[in-house]
């Protein structure tokens, strides 16, 4: 059967969900064979050959993390060059994009990013993607090359698929190129103890309505009584009221999750850019002719200093 | 020594215009009124910026697009850049992200460089991929997605803030930097500037300029297919309710009934 190469984003060998997710895909179209790359690589196996590898490449090198993105281009090129693969699957991180990218152009191929679905064809991979703030539904494919494809967190369930999931390590020759940017320090991100953003299952997320960096501990509060991920809209975040690493919309995050709680958003197009393809949409905002009421599935007009409290506290209520 | 610094832009549909595709399912430019790409000003602010710091610098503009992308040059020659290169060929039409990299990668060594300016991502397409493809075909260092960037003695460093950790990056020139929203507000153009622009020297180059066969791109050349658009169907209208003290309680209700809770 058909090999499909799979990008594995990993932290120190914990995989990280939307990768999981891939392999799901990936078994759609073919056997998924895994490429894990850095420190841990190895110790992915077991969660990887449960969800369905067959087989699981991997190398470390310091290139991985003194470098920036081309040493793990030139690794899952080596990987594509061994396994000659019908399709190359990567998580649509910002680095799984760049990675792709520069794959894509070595092998001679196309490449479609932020599918949200996908299918087998009679010419190939089917890729779903929303298109204009996510208005429109297309469907692409790749027509020169192997199909390199990257998909957003959240296009797939997680199934148990046990396979072999054999580790085999990964020969890499790294080219002139890979040492051309060098990582002089990395400073890992305070954890908020919340999921991320782009990953997580419900987003909820506050914006000018809130009024002040103060006020955000209202809007978190909500987030963790469902267990959900903050996020934050352009002015509240221009306003200096949250991180910038919080931004859902056009030039921040692209959410995807299975419900979006928007407090005090109005909805400017730049937002529902990053927000549409959520499934459960709901707002809480005191102007009743906000443009975020054209997308809801359930919507409160109201305060949300008010609203929010109340929600919170009934949501603790209810899981007792 | 001249600093040459080459800013690729992009002329995109207004956002808040009503985009669709045309019926060889590519963008319909013609009933949106196009405008340079918002994230692509912080591309030209930042080599405004690098140039002014630089002994002696120079700034040209690069955009690949039909005769109305002028309009974005002009706005980013108005903002301050020296000159613009437009390419502009009626076998461009459809041209996917794979070919518009050709393109501009052939244009970018015709003009000669020693930086290469990109927004993060353009905001029509926003693949965010350009940057890596074009670091890639030019065979020079990728400085990307910078929220911070400084150019000094040949050497270009910044600061990448990715999901998990903030990174401080450093390469050689020549090289490619990509920069976010975040490196800072790009400056209105003066009154004195867009004057200044109206004389600045815009250079029309088509695909023979650049050595590029015409099935190379355009919809025919293209990487990809879409083979389908379809509007998503309007969202069935939900239920809104006015707080009037339960407001809370009842959006709970609703969460439960969802399941979500």
């Amino acid at each position: 059967m058909a090999e499909v190469l799979v990008y594995v984003d990993h932290v120190d060998g914990a995989v990280r969900k939307p990768t999981l997710e891939l392999l799901t895909l990936a078994r759609r179209i073919g056997e998924p064979v895994a490429v894990a790359l850095g420190a841990g690589a190895a110790d992915t196996a077991a969660v990887l050959a449960e969800h369905g590898a067959v087989k699981v490449l991997t190398a470390d090198a310091p290139e991985f993390t003194e470098y920036l993105v081309v040493p793990k281009v030139d690794a899952l090129q080596a990987a594509y060059d061994a396994v000659s693969p019908v399709a190359v699957l990567v998580p649509s991180s910002a680095e799984g994009k760049e990675i792709a990218a520069r794959l894509a152009v070595r092998i001679g191929s196309g490449i479609i990013t932020d599918a949200v679905d996908l299918e087998a064809g009679d010419e190939g991979p089917v890729a779903t993607q929303a298109a204009f703030a996510a208005s429109f539904t297309t469907k692409s494919r790749v027509s020169k090359g192997t199909p390199v494809i990257t998909v957003k967190p959240n296009s797939a369930p997680v199934e148990a698929a046990p396979a072999a999931g054999a580790v085999e390590a990964l020969a890499v020759t790294f080219g002139a190129l890979a040492t051309g940017t060098k990582v002089v320090s990395r400073t890992p991100r305070e954890s908020t103890g919340r999921p991320e953003l782009t990953e997580a299952a419900i987003v909820v997320s506050g914006g000018r309505g809130v009024n002040g960096a103060e006020n955000f501990h209202i809007i978190e509060a909500l987030a963790d009584s469902l267990g959900a991920a903050v996020g934050a809209s352009r002015a509240a975040v221009d306003a200096g009221w949250y991180p910038h690493s919080n931004q859902v919309g056009q030039t921040g995050k692209s959410v995807s999750p299975q419900l979006y709680i928007a407090s005090g958003i109005s909805g400017a197009i730049q937002h529902r850019a990053g927000m549409q393809t959520s499934k459960t949409i709901v707002a809480i905002n005191k102007d009743s002719e906000a443009p975020i009421f054209d997308l809801v599935d359930y919507g409160v007009v109201g305060d949300l200093f008010a609203v929010v409290p109340q929600l919170t506290e009934e949501i603790q209520a209810r899981k007792g | 020594m001249s600093l040459r610094i080459v800013v690729c832009v992009k002329y995109v549909p207004d956002a808040t215009g009503d985009r669709h595709f045309a019926d060889d399912l590519t963008v319909d430019r013609d009933d949106v009124d196009g405008l340079l790409s918002e994230l692509d000003e912080y591309a030209v602010e930042q080599a405004l910026q690098i140039a002014d710091e630089a002994d002696d610098a120079e700034i040209t503009v690069l955009t690949v697009g039909p005769e109305d992308a002028k309009d974005a040059l002009r706005k980013a020659l108005s903002m301050g850049a020296d000159k613009a290169i437009h390419v502009e060929d009626d076998d461009l039409h459809g041209t996917d992200v794979m070919g518009t990299s050709l393109v501009l990668a052939k244009a970018i060594e015709k003009a000669g460089y020693d930086l290469v300016i990109t927004g993060m991502a353009s905001t029509d397409g926003t693949m965010a991929v350009l940057p890596a493809i074009l670091a890639e075909r030019l065979g020079v260092p990728q400085v990307t997605l910078l929220s911070e960037v400084k150019v000094e003695d040949g050497t270009v460093t910044g600061r990448r803030d990715g999901d998990t950790a903030s990174e401080q990056l450093e390469a050689s020139l020549p090289a490619l930097v990509s920069v976010t929203d975040q490196s800072g507000e790009a400056r209105y153009p003066s009154f004195k500037g867009i004057m200044a622009a109206k004389k600045k020297p815009v250079e029309a180059w088509d695909l023979s300029d650049l050595e590029i066969e015409a099935d190379e791109v355009g919809l025919e050349g293209s990487w990809t297919t879409v083979d389908s658009a379809a509007q998503r169907p309007a969202r069935t209208a939900g239920t809104i309710v006015k707080d009037e003290g339960e407001g809370g309680k009842q959006l709970a209700g609703f969460l439960a009934e969802q399941k979500f809770i």
